[in-house]
C-alpha cells in the first residue's frame, strides 16, 4: 500500500505513458487480427462462391439436388445434418457434462478430483479422426446391433415422432453421428463448468447449506445461476466444434445427400461434403458451391450463436437482471 | 576464428558442388492428379530413379486437380481416370495416352454367400444400385443364380461419398447397360446417388461393406483382394460370367476399341471380349504436345516409355493390369505423331 502510494506521488515519467500506449496498441492489434481474419475468410467465401450463388439464387438454400452430373447444387440437406447432428449432440452433452462438472466440484472426494479432471483434458486432447474410426469400427456396429433396432421397433411404431425413430439398421446416420459428437463435445463444455464452477464463493454456498438446501438445490439456485454466462459461453464452445466437426462425421454419419426425418437414416453435413468432394470437384461450378457450403457453414453458426444470444437475453429479462 | 571461417568457406565450396553436380546430371520432372495410379507411379519413379538418377515427383492430389495444375502450366504430366475429349486436349495443345489398368469389382456381404458364388449381370446391378431392387432374394437376382439360396435381407448400397474416377468407371459401366441408369443418374466422378450411404475412399467403401449385413459395393481389385471381400461375378456383353482377375481385365483391355478412339479417348467399360471382365478401367497421362521445357518434357517421355516397356512387372506386383503388347505399340506411334519430342 505504502509502494502504491509512493509510486503515486511521485512524479511519473513520461516514457511510462507512451508505454503504456504502445502497450495498449499492441494488444488491440492483437483483437483487431481476429476480427480482420474472420472478415476475410467470410468474404473470401463468399467471394469463392458467388458463382454458385449467382446460378441457383435463393434456391442454393432449398434445393436438395446434389447433382455433380448435371451441375445442380442445392445446400439444404447439408445444412439440415449440420444442425440436427449439432442438437442431438448439445441435447446429450449439456446435461451430461454439467453432471461430471457438479460431481467434480461438489460431490466427489477430494482424492477423485483430480484424476478425473485430468482424464476429461486428455478426452479433450484426442485428434478427430480417431473419434471417427472409433465410431466407425466399434460404435457403429454396436448401434446396428443393439440400438438401432430397439429404437426402429419402440419408438419407431410412435405416432408422429415415430417418423424420427424409424428405419434400417445401418449403425450409420444422424442419430450415430450425434452421439459421437456429443462424446467429443462433453470434455469441452465439461472443463469450462468445472472451471467456472469453482469460483463460486463458498459462503454463499454454505449459506445455502445453512439454510437446509439440499446439493441438488445448492447447484440449481446457487451455483448455476451465479455461474451462468460462463457456463453457456462453454456450451458455445461445444456448439461451434459440434457444427464444424469433419472428419468424425464424415466416418458415421453415412455421407448421402438425402433429406429424411429419421435420425436413422444416413445424412451428410457441411464440413463432411466440402472434405469428401474438394479434391475431385472438376467444374468451377462445383467447386463454387463447395465454397458456398462453406460460407454457409458461417451464416449458420451466426445465426445459432445469435438465436442462442437472444433466448439468454431473455432468459435475464424475464428473471429480473437486466 | 581462422579454423572456423576456413571450414565454413570449405562446406559452402562442398554443398555447391553437390547442388550443382545434382544439377547437372539430374532433371527432376513432377507431376499431379490420379490417386489411382500414385501406388504404381511410385514404384516406377524410385525404380527409375535408381537406374537414372531422374527424380519423377508426383502427388495424388486427384484426378480433377491434376487436370487443372497440367493445364495451368504448374507440373510437367498430370493423370486422370477420366480421359479428357480430344477438343479439350487440342484447345488446351494436350495430349494423353493410358498407362495402366486396373478393375473394379462389386463386393457384397450376403449371409450364407461365399467370395465368388454370387453372380450379376448389368441391368441387375443398376437396379439394385437405383434402389429398385430392395432384398437379397428379389427374383431378378434369383433367376441369375439358381441354386443359390439367398436370404431375405434387405440391401443397402454403399457407394463413394468423395469424387472418384472408380465412381467415374463404375457408373459409366452403368450408363452403358442400363438406359434407366442413364437417363435418372448419368455418369461421372460424383453422381446423385439415390439409395445408399457413402464412404471416403476404397477404405471407406470397403468397411461399410464388411459392416453392413446386405451391403453391396464397389471397389478396385486391389483393394477387394488385400481385404479379402467377398465380390460377385459379373456377366459381360458377350453373356458369359466373368471372374474378375488380372487376366480378365487384360482381357478387356485388349478386345476394347482402342483403334477406334482419337486421342485414346475411350472408356473401356463394358468392352466386348469373351473372357473380359466388364468394369475396366485406366488412367491416362497428360502432357504438352509442345513443351514449356523441353529437357523436362523429354525426361518424362523417357519415364513413361521405361515404365511401358520394363515398368509392367512391376505393375502387375501391384495388381495393376500391364497394357497390351498392342497397346503400347499404339502408344507409341502416338508420340511419334503427336508429340514435339
Amino acid at each position: 500500500m505504502t509502494a502504491l502510494a509512493a509510486i503515486l506521488k511521485s512524479d511519473r515519467p513520461r516514457t511510462d505513458a507512451a508505454g503504456d500506449r504502445i502497450f495498449r496498441l499492441l494488444v488491440g492489434g492483437c483483437a483487431l487480427l481476429v476480427a480482420l481474419a474472420l472478415l476475410g475468410t467470410a468474404l473470401s467465401m463468399a467471394w469463392g462462391g458467388r458463382e454458385a450463388f449467382a446460378t441457383f439464387g435463393w434456391k442454393f438454400l432449398t434445393s436438395t439436388d446434389w447433382d455433380a452430373v448435371n451441375h445442380h447444387f442445392g445446400a439444404l440437406v447439408p445444412i439440415v445434418g449440420t444442425v440436427v447432428t449439432a442438437f442431438i449432440a448439445m441435447l446429450l452433452a449439456v446435461p451430461v457434462s454439467f453432471g461430471i462438472a457438479l460431481f467434480l466440484t461438489e460431490v466427489a472426494p477430494a482424492w477423485l478430483r483430480t484424476p478425473i479432471a485430468s482424464a476429461i483434458e486428455l478426452l479433450a486432447g484426442i485428434p478427430s479422426i480417431i473419434y471417427g474410426m472409433w465410431g466407425l469400427f466399434v460404435f457403429a456396429p454396436f448401434m446396428a446391433a443393439h440400438v438401432d433396432p430397439w429404437v426402429d421397433a419402440h419408438l419407431g411404431a410412435l405416432p408422429v415422432i415415430g417418423m424420427f425413430f424409424s428405419g434400417p439398421p445401418l449403425g450409420l446416420g444422424m442419430l450415430t453421428a450425434g452421439i459421437v459428437l456429443a462424446i467429443m463435445v462433453i470434455p469441452f463444455v465439461t472443463s469450462v463448468m468445472r472451471e467456472v464452477f469453482l469460483t463460486v464463493p463458498s459462503r454463499l454456498k454454505e449459506s445455502a447449506y445453512a439454510l437446509g438446501a439440499t446439493t441438488w438445490e445448492v447447484a440449481w439456485q446457487i451455483v448455476l445461476p451465479y455461474t451462468r454466462q460462463a457456463v453457456i459461453g462453454g456450451i458455445f464452445l461445444g456448439l461451434g466444434r459440434a457444427l464444424g466437426e469433419t472428419m468424425a462425421v464424415t466416418f458415421v454419419l453415412g455421407n448421402a445427400h438425402e433429406l429424411t426425418a429419421s435420425l436413422l437414416m444416413p445424412g451428410n453435413s457441411i464440413a463432411a461434403t466440402i472434405a469428401n468432394e474438394f479434391t475431385e470437384a472438376d467444374s468451377e461450378l462445383y467447386r463454387s458451391s463447395l465454397v458456398a457450403l462453406g460460407f454457409l457453414l458461417f451464416v449458420v453458426t451466426f445465426i445459432v450463436l445469435a438465436i442462442a444470444k437472444l433466448m439468454l437475453r431473455r432468459l435475464d429479462r424475464k428473471r429480473g437482471f437486466a | 576464428m581462422f579454423h572456423s571461417t576456413s571450414s565454413r568457406i570449405r562446406l559452402a565450396a562442398f554443398a555447391a558442388a553437390a547442388l550443382f553436380g545434382a544439377a547437372a546430371h539430374a532433371t527432376d520432372i513432377t507431376g499431379a492428379g490420379s490417386t489411382f495410379v500414385y501406388p504404381v507411379l511410385s514404384k516406377w519413379s524410385a525404380a527409375y530413379a535408381a537406374k537414372t538418377g531422374n527424380h519423377v515427383n508426383y502427388q495424388s492430389i486427384g484426378s480433377g486437380g491434376g487436370i487443372a495444375q497440367i493445364k495451368a502450366g504448374t507440373v510437367d504430366f498430370g493423370a486422370s481416370d477420366k480421359p479428357l475429349a480430344s477438343d479439350e486436349l487440342a484447345k488446351a495443345g494436350l495430349g494423353q495416352f493410358p498407362v495402366v489398368i486396373g478393375g473394379i469389382v462389386p463386393v457384397v456381404n450376403v449371409q450364407g454367400i461365399a467370395s465368388g458364388q454370387l453372380k450379376l449381370d448389368g441391368a441387375t446391378l443398376a437396379k439394385i444400385f437405383l434402389g429398385e431392387i430392395k432384398t437379397w432374394n428379389d427374383p431378378a437376382i434369383a433367376g441369375l443364380n439358381p441354386g443359390v439360396k439367398l436370404p431375405d435381407t434387405r440391401i443397402t448400397v454403399v457407394h463413394r461419398s468423395d469424387g472418384s474416377g472408380t465412381t467415374f468407371n463404375f457408373t459409366d459401366y452403368l450408363s452403358k447397360v442400363s438406359p434407366g441408369w442413364k437417363s435418372k443418374v448419368g455418369e461421372g466422378t460424383a453422381v446423385q446417388w439415390p439409395t445408399g450411404i457413402g464412404g471416403k475412399g476404397n477404405e471407406g467403401v470397403a468397411a461399410y461393406v464388411k459392416q453392413v449385413r446386405g451391403g453391396i459395393g464397389y471397389v478396385e481389385y486391389a483393394y477387394a483382394l488385400q481385404n479379402k471381400m467377398s465380390y460377385a461375378l459379373l456377366r459381360n456383353s458377350s453373356g458369359r460370367f466373368v471372374q474378375p482377375n488380372l487376366d480378365s481385365f487384360a482381357a478387356a483391355a485388349a478386345t476394347a476399341d482402342w483403334a477406334g478412339a482419337r486421342d485414346f479417348n475411350l472408356v473401356m467399360t463394358n468392352a466386348p471380349g469373351a473372357q473380359a471382365f466388364p468394369i475396366a478401367a485406366t488412367t491416362w497421362v497428360i502432357l504438352y504436345k509442345r513443351p514449356k521445357n523441353a529437357e523436362r518434357s523429354k525426361v518424362a517421355f523417357d519415364f513413361f516409355k521405361w515404365s511401358l516397356e520394363h515398368g509392367q512387372p512391376l505393375a502387375k506386383s501391384l495388381d495393376y493390369v500391364p497394357l497390351p503388347e498392342s497397346l503400347v505399340q499404339r502408344i507409341e506411334s502416338y508420340w511419334k505423331t503427336q508429340f514435339a519430342q
